[in-house]
């Protein structure tokens, strides 16, 4: 059994933000072979927003005004956006019941136990959901394309933007899966951890603009909709991709959708990056 | 100097419960020491102190050097640690597992994969290799973790509770992992609930219950401390029972213990084998019929017993056909008593650290 003991040589422990990156490209690329090997998650993660835009665009198109027309063509164009961006925000579900499960297993306190890099497992996680989330969307503009999404149906918009309105959607849902990261590190089981990393996202998204026009509601509730971050994103995307359905009102994140976007994704990623990372370092 | 894993007045609080109340261990470079004690005694909770998963509220703790609570960072390059649970993902393959722990140990990438390959054979998982963890049988699962565990090959080891919840065969195997192991110089730390398991594997060890270390030493220390060997005997008829008591308090160098109703006598005896058979004569020329006799040397379950006033039960009540067994004299009563073996006692005299026993406060 000399085998057992001998020096294994380990690359020199160098600068702490280059390790950092690849422990969390280590543990995403670990996250994203566990994806692939589940798929059942990566199809029910895509139906769900297919059965939106379907079942939106055809039972509530044909009653829904949006910017005084009532045609339901024009009611799926304004709805992509908001299902668009509903479904990147689902994923914060999934990065907290992966953590959850991480906790639950062992996994955690054998990576705790590692020389890792503290945020890595967190890091790598919520960079494998983005992955999955691109993923999501891709298929999800295909579909929308087929039940009669168009860009530009309503507006200016060109390649340049249509890109900008994806991207900002990767990194706002990148945000809401550090909400995702904190809640997986706070509840007790992986059952816990999905259906709490979804409950509170009903009312985000519906308290918003992203599937009525926000402007039909009652002050309060249209004042907590417009300054809601969900709908700035939405907001963008319309604007970007030259959808119908714009808000006309003078709000700071309506008015300034792009802006606000970036700044409301910044501040998530900094609260709950801060203290999801904190939580992981003294998970019991 | 302070042995490879060295705590002083360890304490942990979870609300109003003391996990650990004022540990002290030293456990000598490239030694066995077995953390014994039932479930919620605190032996969990002392492993995620000393491998930086826990901060204590107070004490000391240092482990190949390294001050803990200092340099946790540090101790985790220098150390391997399996848990309870087998944690491997288990959608990854047994390789892909081992190749991510390397490179989070910051191996380079072809080191951690032909880590991965020396360690998947030395753990005879190399057929299962490039099969999903979840594939695996438990026993699997747990050789599949102590490797992950094994992959810098750390001077220092914990092995929280390694066998619990596996069958004898699968156990078995895994002791034998652990003694290669032990034989290769590695410091080890094991909690166990299975006193025989302790018996087996550990040099040193320290009975903890309520949080406190309640007793310490060799296997064999803490037998003697218990009391020395005794006969025991099973009669077949409840009315020789009175007969067969006079009997052993011929031969007794102390009481004789009656239970009426399993028809079981014990006495404490001095002479061995030779007495032994001294003793089913004088039985069978009084026309005794016996179902079982035995010489008996104490088991580590008798430590645990006359020590915490309980025994060492376990929750999943497999502990039962774990425990030590109760050695009859024809299955060889050296069992329990010679299982320290001759090197591992030698090993162990030098490893006594002279402490004084804490008795715990009831």
């Amino acid at each position: 059994m000399s085998s057992v003991i001998h020096p294994v040589p380990t690359a020199p422990p160098g600068n702490a933000l280059v390790q950092s990156v690849r422990d969390s490209l280590v543990v995403a690329q670990r996250n994203l072979i566990r994806m692939s090997r589940i798929p059942e998650v990566i199809l029910f993660g895509l139906l769900q927003p297919v059965m939106f835009v379907v079942l939106f665009s055809y039972v509530f198109g044909g009653s829904m005004q949006i910017g005084g027309s009532t045609s339901a063509a024009d009611y799926r164009n304004f709805l992509i956006a908001g299902v668009f961006a509903q479904t990147v925000t689902f994923a914060t579900a999934g990065a907290g019941a992966g953590i959850a499960d991480d906790m639950h297993k062992g996994l955690v306190d054998r990576f705790r136990s590692l020389p890792m890099a503290r945020g890595a497992v967190l890091t790598g996680r919520t960079l494998a959901d983005l992955v999955q989330t691109a993923l999501t969307l891709l298929v999800l503009a295909v579909v929308a394309l087929l039940v009669g999404w168009r860009v530009g149906s309503h507006g200016d918009t060109n390649a340049g933007k249509v890109v900008a309105a994806f991207a900002l959607l990767l990194l706002v849902g990148y945000a809401f899966t550090w909400i995702g990261a904190l809640i997986g590190l706070s509840v007790r089981t992986p059952e816990a951890a999905t259906s709490g990393g979804l409950i509170w996202l009903f009312p985000v998204t519906f308290i918003s603009n992203a599937f009525v026009d926000a402007g039909n509601m009652t002050p309060w509730l249209r004042h907590i909709a417009e300054w809601n971050p969900f709908s700035a994103v939405v907001q963008a995307c319309r604007i970007l991709f030259g959808n119908p359905g714009v808000s006309q009102s003078d709000a700071w994140p309506m008015a300034h959708p792009v802006w606000a976007s970036l700044i409301y994704s910044v501040v998530i990623i900094l609260v709950f990056r801060t203290l999801a990372v904190r939580k992981y370092r003294s998970a019991a | 100097m302070p042995g490879a894993i060295y705590a002083e007045g360890l304490v942990k609080t979870f609300g109003k419960v003391r996990a650990l109340d004022g540990v002290d261990l030293d456990v000598p470079e490239g030694t066995v020491l077995g953390l014994l004690g039932p479930n919620g005694a605190g032996k969990t909770t002392a492993v995620r102190c000393l491998t930086t998963l826990l901060r204590p509220d107070r004490g000391r703790a240092v482990v190949a050097g390294i001050d803990v609570l200092e340099k946790p960072n540090e101790v985790r390059r220098s150390i391997g640690l399996s848990g309870q649970f087998a944690a491997v993902d288990e959608y990854l393959t047994g390789r892909e597992n081992l190749q991510m722990v390397g490179r989070l140990y910051q191996m380079r990438g072809r080191d951690a994969k032909a880590r991965a390959v020396e360690l998947l054979e030395q753990f005879g998982l190399a057929d299962a290799a490039d099969r999903p963890a979840r594939t695996y049988s438990g026993g699997m699962r747990r050789r599949l973790d102590l490797a992950a565990a094994l992959v810098v090959s750390p001077p220092v080891m914990f092995m929280d509770e390694p066998t619990t919840g596996l069958d004898p065969r699968n156990r078995q195997q895994l002791w034998e992992v652990i003694k290669q192991l032990v034989s290769g110089g590695t410091t080890l730390l094991l909690t166990t609930q299975y006193l025989e398991e302790a018996d087996h594997l550990a040099h040193d060890i320290c009975v903890v219950d309520h949080g406190r270390v309640i007793a310490r030493g060799t296997s064999d220390e803490l037998k003697a401390r218990t009391g020395g060997e005794r006969v025991e005997v099973v009669v077949h008829d409840r009315g020789h029972v009175a007969a067969a008591a006079g009997v052993l308090r011929g031969f007794g160098t102390g009481d004789t213990g009656v239970d009426e109703h399993t028809r079981r006598l014990t006495v404490p005896v001095t002479g061995g084998a030779r007495l032994l058979a001294e003793v089913i004569r004088e039985l069978d020329a009084r026309g005794i019929e016996i179902d079982d006799i035995g010489l008996r040397r104490p088991t580590l379950d008798d430590v645990f017993i006359s020590l915490t006033g309980h025994a060492a039960e376990t929750r999943d009540g497999t502990g039962e056909d774990d425990g030590t067994g109760r050695d009859d004299a024809t299955g060889g009563s050296g069992r329990t008593a010679g299982a320290g073996g001759s090197g591992q006692d030698d090993r162990a005299a030098a490893g006594v650290r002279g402490r004084r026993t804490k008795e715990a406060a009831q």
